[in-house]
């Protein structure tokens, strides 16, 4: 108990005092999971859409494997990564390893197949509704996916809430391939992994309360923006 | 080029080897309301849809008098239960506009037009879903009148709706066959049938038993089954 209590502590006096470290490696974080999930979005919602308003003959088959993706194990994803992006693997002459790049690729991996899965959910049974009259209407198959990720996009949002809630407190994978450098690839999880290891268990659960913090944080922003529980069902 | 007549020539949908309708021989032409009726099942929609395109024709000739890509352009279709999008009530009008690349402000404009026409326009910004019943069918047709069709089909628009709403849209259909779109709208409300009709087509287990004037089919139909439907009797 004391332990968690002094992490309160420590959580509250870091925020106070605007601790420069602590102010960098929340920033970091951000910049790290956001440019992941923007990035992820732009590549699982057309998927999702396409998958919903398309049939080809691996749909299934392509449904089912993103399904069993959202559970795949991060460590993993960093270890492939990691394997790709080492200097003697096939992408080591970018020199990507180590650097915040690295670690976003590895969370965009992670995270694709989590917002394209729970995206098709939503833009499958939209597509079961809007079916018959987009086909009345001639909607062109790029109008058609158009006009599913305008009328989800609330769902769509919830989709990308859930895959930023992965990126911000996946540590796994960016230890892997950012390897937490000081000053250049240190993150919240990645710092409260090596606190903890030290047995500063007060910094540890100081950064925790920080990143919890953070989480909501976004996330009630981003309700706020997409004004969610102000107007409308969708 | 007129989209007009139609030219039906022994079409027929299947879905799963079951025919639907068909084989039907038809020709429409001309203006006004046609109304198509027949019993559950007969294959009311099942035609309505393979007409419009969105059934499968398994056999058989669909043939207008342009070509088809046009035909589909100048035609629309509202659904029984009608598909309301997630968008604002003037949105889900000015969707189809916005589909042909009509600009924005145009295509709201003209929405606006019909939102107001169908009596629609407190709820212009209101989300669609938000609508009764009525309200969806009435946006519904004021959805695929925008367009300016040649023709229009429905499919039982008035199905578990009752009193005002039902007066209010078959005036808007007559408002709309009087300006020249021509309509055809399947019903199972003989009244219905009665107040609209200019041409009856009489449907049973997929076939078109009879078909011709309204006033000539409601006061001296031709075969057994009209007749029995006519009567009121249960015809299977």
């Amino acid at each position: 108990m004391n332990d968690l209590w002094d992490g309160l502590v420590q959580a509250g006096w870091l925020v106070i005092t605007l601790d420069p470290e602590l102010v960098e490696i929340t920033l970091r974080s951000l910049q790290v999971t956001l440019t992941a999930l923007v990035i992820a979005c732009f590549i699982a919602f057309p998927v999702a859409a396409l998958l919903s308003v398309r049939r080809f003959r691996l749909r299934r088959l392509v449904i089912a494997v993103l399904n069993a993706l959202m559970g795949l194990p991060p460590v993993v994803v960093g270890l492939i990564v990691y394997v790709l992006l080492s200097r003697s693997g096939p992408f080591g002459v970018l020199g990507l390893l180590f650097t915040p790049t690295a670690m976003i690729i590895a969370q965009v991996i992670i995270i694709v197949p989590l917002i394209a899965s729970i995206a098709h959910q939503s833009l499958r049974d939209l597509w079961a509704q809007y079916h018959d009259l987009l086909i009345s209407m001639n909607a062109t198959q790029g109008q058609r996916i158009r006009a599913l990720l305008w009328d989800a996009r609330r769902a769509l949002l919830t989709a990308a809430l859930a895959g930023f809630g992965r990126a911000i407190g996946e540590v796994g994978a960016i230890m892997i391939v950012g390897g937490n450098i000081d000053n250049a690839t240190r993150v919240l999880t990645t710092a409260i992994a090596l606190e903890t290891g030290r047995g500063d268990f007060a910094l540890a659960l100081g950064l925790g309360f920080v990143l919890i913090g953070l989480a909501v944080a976004v996330n009630l922003a981003i309700h706020r923006l997409g004004r969610t529980e102000v107007e409308g069902r969708w | 080029m007129t989209l007009l007549p139609l030219n039906v020539r022994g079409a027929v949908t299947r879905r799963r080897g079951k025919i639907l309708a068909g084989p039907i021989d038809v020709r429409l032409e001309g203006m006004g309301i046609t109304i198509v009726i027949g019993p559950n099942g007969s294959g009311k929609t099942s035609l309505l849809r393979m007409l419009h395109g969105i059934a499968r024709l398994s056999e058989g000739g669909i043939e207008w008098a342009c070509p088809m890509d046009e035909a589909r352009k100048r035609q629309a279709f509202v659904f029984q239960r009608p598909v309301v999008l997630h968008r604002s009530v003037l949105a889900n009008v000015a969707f189809p506009l916005r589909l042909r690349g009509v600009a924005r402000g145009v295509a709201r404009e003209r929405a606006m037009a019909w939102v107001r026409r169908v009596g629609l326009d407190e709820m212009a910004d209101r989300p669609g879903t938000d609508l009764s019943g009525g309200e969806s069918q009435k946006l519904a047709i004021a959805r695929a009148l925008v367009i300016e069709p040649d023709l229009v089909f429905l499919d039982e628009p008035c199905a578990s709706l009752d009193g005002s709403a039902i007066r209010e849209i078959e005036a808007l259909l007559l408002e709309a066959a009087a300006s020249g779109t021509r309509i055809v709208m399947s019903t199972h409300d003989m009244g219905q049938a009665r107040r609209l009709a200019d041409e009856i087509w009489f449907l049973h287990r997929g076939r078109l038993h009879e078909s011709g004037p309204a006033a000539n089919f409601l006061t001296d139909p031709q075969t057994p089954s009209a007749r029995a439907f006519l009567n009121g009797d249960i015809v299977e």
